[in-house]
């Protein structure tokens, strides 16, 4: 691994990672059973330079932001280094935001040139919101079919410059990436961390989870995500590992790359993990009785001799066939993303598959905690990782209250909004919106969110504001969207749900016609942003001097009504 | 070849057995994730099941976005 002490920036440690590792594999690409490309670090430099050489040609300099929108896949990689040697701000936005919400995000950003793959283009030029984003000069589209007018556009694979391009050097405290934690569809909140940020959270990291040449990292979670970007593209390249890239995320494909690449780490979202615990235990479970019991007793010595830390060689050996459908070379699986259930954290910990759950926010530079594993406890979110100081602040009677953060991997602000980076990082302190307490052992437990918003299973952070666009001009006199925990604090930070907060015009009724209109709106979210119930109010909903809704003093107001009364299903 | 209205009817049949839900019970315009309570997972498997069916490929950005069965439909008809 490099020392990264001794760098100012990500582009400076990448670019001596790319000939410290020349001849190590880098990138391995696949498309279901097909295998695409397999880069070494030198094929991977030789393949970035003339991109950067291209984009300082066409007047791309320090500071200016890139974006990228793209699939995890090799190019997303390269044209991200090409981004950094150019002193280039990378802006990752995510693929699965529909095109609209994708250009108002490019827009907020001010990105200059974006990246992105033929499907993703095509869907941004068939829709409304092109007009909005009117800084972009160069436009970048990878694997476009022959005979496609881009108009416009450029091919990503022609766009190659000649000679040597010039590394532009950044200092620490610059900025590195604009990433978006939410605000699509309303207070865009777009983190800006800086090159100290990863480097910094990069050494924190590795130090518990550490990659090596011939380590093999399996990338599914979307790389503008913060836990990819860092354990999926940066940590492995610093330390000459591997990253793998599948461009199918069908469960029988990934399944088949474990074995098939000897995968070493991967990191997932609770959702996955859950699918990946089903199918297990269906296996399982189909097992005639006398193999299940050996089975069983296999998992119970495994579980006694693990108690205290892993020992992978011992689980290898006492659980043969479970490991071996994973490749027989995972040390670790990653979940991150959202809150994992201890159950399921628990199964895979007693089949000799240590799970790393955590907890972090972009924000805070993806990881705040990490579980060390000596001992697993699935009870919890681990430790603070090095570097991060952790504080309850306003502790109840029992502990729990609002976590924050003071650590070098803290974001600078968000962009374009110092009031709210105000709001949440006061004297150094970030404040996280999220409730918990230490144990005596100095483990983190989560007990629910002080902040209206929801995190999927699938990792998606959802805040009301961003979705209520959807419901403006809906015939009733006014609404708000709350996320129904803020309203009715539970201590789950799963199975959260978003309400909407009707107050009907006099004399108007919660009729069908009502109710399918709200369906209708609703279903023009993508299904993870869907509100799960309606909540009809008969009072004027508080308002500030300059008419917003008093988001806090109506969720006072709901929350004396009984929650399983009055949220009527859709 | 099919046309679109059949290959529609024969993926909501499709979705019907996989799925177990009762026959008749599913319309070209539902959106799938709400009407059959599934994750994104589980579409992904729907589509697996879909292609071996149709004898096609459908790249995951094909699907990107779709939640009711008439535009999958669609989409599935573009690749025949």
């Amino acid at each position: 691994m490099l020392d990264l002490s001794r760098y100012q920036s990500v582009g400076a440690a990448l670019q001596d990672a790319l000939d410290a590792f020349a001849e190590e594999l880098c990138l391995i690409e696949a498309d279901r059973e097909r295998e695409k490309e397999r880069l070494t670090y030198k094929d991977f430099k030789e393949r970035a330079l003339p991109l950067a050489r291209a984009l300082q040609d066409s007047g791309f300099s320090a500071g200016e932001r890139a974006s990228i929108i793209m699939t995890n896949q090799s190019k997303w990689l390269i044209s991200a280094y090409a981004v950094f040697f150019c002193g280039g701000v990378l802006v990752p936005i995510d693929y699965k935001l529909t095109p609209d919400e994708q250009w108002q995000l490019l827009k907020h950003s001010e990105a200059k040139v974006l990246i992105t793959e033929y499907p993703i283009w095509r869907q941004l030029s068939e829709a409304a919101g092109r007009i909005e984003a009117i800084e972009l000069r160069t436009l970048l589209v990878t694997e476009v079919p022959a005979n496609v007018e881009l108009s416009g556009a450029l091919r990503w694979e022609e766009f190659r410059g000649a000679g040597e391009p010039d590394f532009v050097s950044r200092e620490r405290k610059d900025t590195a990436c604009i990433v978006y934690s939410s605000g699509t569809g309303g207070r865009p909140k777009g983190c800006m961390m800086t090159q100290e940020n990863y480097l910094e959270q990069c050494v924190a990291l590795t130090s518990l989870y550490p990659f090596w040449p011939g380590v093999r990292y399996l990338s599914i979670l979307p790389t503008n995500h913060a836990i990819d970007f860092m354990v999926g593209f940066f940590g492995p390249f610093i330390c000459g590992a591997c990253v793998v890239h599948l461009r199918t995320l069908r469960p029988e494909f990934v399944r088949e790359a474990f074995p098939k690449y000897k995968i070493t780490y991967v990191s997932l979202v609770p959702l996955v993990l859950k699918n990946l615990q089903k199918g297990l235990q269906a296996r399982f479970d189909a097992l005639p009785s006398s193999k299940r019991k050996v089975f069983n007793a296999l998992v119970t010595i495994n579980k006694s001799l693990t108690k205290g830390r892993p020992r992978l060689g011992l689980s290898r050996r006492l659980l043969k066939q479970v490991h071996a459908a994973f490749g027989g070379e995972l040390r670790a699986i990653i979940v991150g993303g959202a809150f994992t259930e201890p159950q399921t954290l628990q199964f895979f910990y007693d089949l000799g598959i240590p799970v790393a759950n955590g907890y972090g926010l972009t924000e805070a530079g993806t990881a705040i905690t990490v579980n060390n594993l000596k001992p697993f406890r699935a009870d919890t979110v681990g430790k603070p990782l090095p570097g991060m100081e952790v504080k309850i602040v306003d502790p109840d009677a029992e502990g729990i209250g609002e976590v924050t953060v003071r650590s070098k991997t803290v974001m600078a602000g968000y962009l374009h909004d110092e009031d709210l980076t105000r709001e949440v990082i006061v004297n150094g302190w970030l404040k996280t919106g999220d409730l918990g307490r230490f144990d005596s052992n100095g483990h983190l437990q989560l007990f629910g969110r002080k902040k209206n918003m929801i995190v999927t299973e699938e990792g998606k952070n959802i805040y009301p504001e961003d979705i209520e666009t959807v419901f403006e001009s809906l015939p009733v006199k006014e609404f708000c969207v709350f996320a129904a925990n803020y309203i009715w604090p539970q201590r789950s930070m799963v199975g959260e749900q978003l309400v909407l907060a009707i107050h009907l015009e006099e004399g108007q009724s919660f009729a069908d016609e009502l109710r399918t209109e709200i369906s209708a709106r609703n279903s023009r979210l993508l299904n993870y942003k869907r509100i799960h119930g309606v909540i009809v109010m008969n009072e004027e909903f508080p308002r500030t001097a300059s008419l917003k809704i008093k988001r806090n003093v109506l969720a006072e107001r709901l929350a004396r009504l009984d929650r399983a009364a009055a949220v009527l299903p859709l | 070849m099919r046309n679109l209205e059949q290959t529609t009817q024969e993926v909501l049949e499709l979705a019907t057995s996989h799925f177990h839900v009762a026959t008749g019970s599913l319309a070209p315009g539902d959106d799938f994730f709400k009407k059959l309570g599934i994750d994104s997972l589980q579409a992904l498997e729907l589509l697996s099941r879909l292609e071996n069916h149709f004898g096609i490929e459908l790249p995951d950005y094909e699907v990107q976005g779709v939640s009711d069965f008439k535009t999958l439909a669609e989409r599935i008809q573009s690749r025949l």
